[in-house]
């Protein structure tokens, strides 16, 4: 019985990672097929299609303005993640509880609110459509995440060093900068590359918010309107790259900081 | 975290002003923007412009007419249904890694089962829409085994929208699931079984209430992104029925009706708030 339920369970597990795994080794494999279609069976490798996508400027503009949109409003919310971490972890004001709440807030309201709500305002105050306007947007749906990362890396032995620093003659600021701010890198670093990964893939709020300068996934939803081809499976490839590539930076950086504590 | 307050007395301290610029970008990018949707969803559109009416005339053409309410009623009942499947998908998978699984396993097991998650909703939606066409991967195998005799119709369908969805929050749902079972005492179902539980009853009166809340974090988050998403039912859905955030879509698109769209995105605000404070025992948003 005991072997019967192990057995049911390693095939219920097997399932379920087949399941999970199954349309990203197909995206992935069918992005180096010979053939112009991405449908078994499997003919090649070849690479043409990335080929393709890398000499088509309009992609590329778009992989630019998605790489720049992402880094840039990620330094945003990480900053801004970490003043508003730091003020609630350091300062005792009975605010603090509606504080948390206003800053956790958007995460209750999915992206095409968030898209909606700026698009209207926007359009109401006649202000154009650009990657500006996403970037803000895209603030707005990380900050939430950065807050509680960094408030969660904010923990009493961080506050006995930096009393420590303030013991033997640093002034606040001081403290912070060279201490705070070092010790919480780990998850500072963490906040940054899972704010990127969101924004570089986010597609709803870069719709409705650009209108020439769009982003990979924007492109890549314009593209497929042309139906299913192999350099949208090698698109997609280089969409998961790229964001694996800030995942496996993470990884590290956060087993790095974990030794080094 | 009990920080006693500086006591530095009138120095300017940075802690108690660093909140600010924080709580300022919320206000100015997330609360005020809502409120100008709320607003204008009491507007009308006009020629080339907005004239703000201030009535609730996009209301009502949204109760009167069956085509825009109908996507408020698709939005539901598919996210409920991806809700209550992405369970029973994801509890006996978060059993199994958090219980059957040996410790030094269950670490490489959940890494891997977050990789996919690095893909993007779009990409992954387009990769199901590949799987699922006519000789995609799925109905290219059942023919050479001779299980079917022409392709099956799966893609552009309730079916494959629900499919796509639970695909990604089976994912999601195990991981709070099984954040929740690994701190569940053994002791409590080692007592169980000492007092004569049967392993069933065991689930049943011990796991399975204690495991509630990861259930029920993962249920919500799962609802509110289905009800909110607009790519997965874009690609995978067809043209027979529209969810809700396409018909927002769709009214900004070919209608040019902001106001419209904004009245349908308060609706779809209003639902999940409602199910927010259905939920709200479980979820503890200034705790988070």
């Amino acid at each position: 019985m005991n072997r019967l339920g192990q057995g049911i369970g390693w095939t219920y597990l097997a399932l379920g990672y087949t399941f999970v795994f199954l349309p990203v080794v197909v995206l992935v494999l069918f992005s180096f097929t010979s053939r112009d279609v991405p449908l078994p069976p499997f003919e090649g490798p070849s690479l043409e299609w990335y080929a393709k996508i890398f000499s088509n400027d309009r992609m590329v503009d778009a992989l630019v303005n998605s790489v720049v949109l992402a880094a840039v409003s990620s330094f945003v919310a990480t900053v801004l993640g970490f003043l508003g971490a730091y003020g609630i972890a350091r300062h005792r004001s009975r605010w603090e509880g509606v504080m948390r709440y206003i800053i956790m807030a958007p995460i209750t309201v999915s992206y095409l609110i968030v898209g909606i709500g700026l698009l209207v305002t926007f359009h109401v105050m006649g202000v154009p459509k650009s990657l500006w306007a996403v970037g803000v947007g895209h603030v707005v749906i990380n900050l939430p995440l950065c807050f509680s990362i960094i408030l969660a890396g904010l923990g009493e032995h961080q506050r006995n060093l930096e009393r420590a620093a303030q013991d033997l003659g640093a002034s606040e600021l001081v403290a912070l900068v060279r201490v705070t701010v070092p010790i919480s890198l780990p998850s500072i670093l963490a906040a940054y590359c899972l704010s990127f990964t969101l924004s570089w893939d986010e597609f709803i709020i870069a719709f409705l918010l650009t209108r020439f300068d769009v982003t990979l996934p924007v492109m890549l939803f314009e593209l497929l309107r042309g139906g299913s081809s192999p350099e949208l499976n090698a698109a997609g490839s280089v969409v998961f790259g790229i964001s694996m590539s800030v995942v496996l930076v993470a990884a590290a950086i956060a087993m790095i900081g974990r030794r080094r504590a | 975290m009990s920080a006693p307050a500086s006591s530095s007395g009138s120095r300017f301290e940075f802690a108690k002003w660093a909140t600010v610029p924080t709580l300022l970008w919320t206000a100015l990018f997330f609360a005020v923007p809502l409120l100008f949707m709320l607003a204008v969803s009491t507007w009308k559109r006009g020629r080339g412009t907005l004239e703000p009416v201030w009535n609730l005339g996009n209301y009502e053409k949204l109760f009167s007419k069956s085509y825009l309410l109908e996507g408020l009623f698709n939005s539901l009942e598919v996210s409920l249904i991806v809700v209550v499947v992405s369970v029973l998908v994801a509890y006996p998978l978060a059993y199994v890694l958090a219980y059957r699984v040996p410790a030094r396993w269950q670490k490489l097991l959940l890494v891997l089962l977050i990789l996919p998650f690095w893909t993007s909703y779009l990409v992954r939606s387009y990769a199901w829409s590949v799987v699922l066409g006519d000789n995609g991967i799925v109905n290219s195998t059942l023919l050479a085994i001779n299980l079917i005799e022409e392709p099956l119709q799966l893609n552009y369908r309730r079916g494959a929208t629900v499919l796509g969805f639970v695909h990604f929050f089976a994912m999601l749902l195990t991981l709070t699931i099984y954040a929740n079972l690994v701190q569940i005492s053994p002791s409590y179902r080692r007592a169980a079984a000492d007092l004569g539980a049967s392993a069933f009853q065991t689930f049943i009166r011990i796991t399975l209430p204690l495991s509630l809340p990861g259930i029920m974090v993962g249920a919500f988050l799962t609802f509110v992104i289905t009800m909110g998403d607009f790519i997965t039912p874009q690609i995978l859905g067809g043209a027979k029925e529209l969810l809700l955030p396409q018909s927002v879509i769709l009214q900004i698109q070919r209608a040019a009706d902001i106001p419209m769209a904004a009245a349908m995105s308060v609706l779809l605000m209003l639902a999940v708030t409602i199910v927010y404070f259905a939920f709200s025992r479980w979820l503890r948003l200034s705790r988070m």
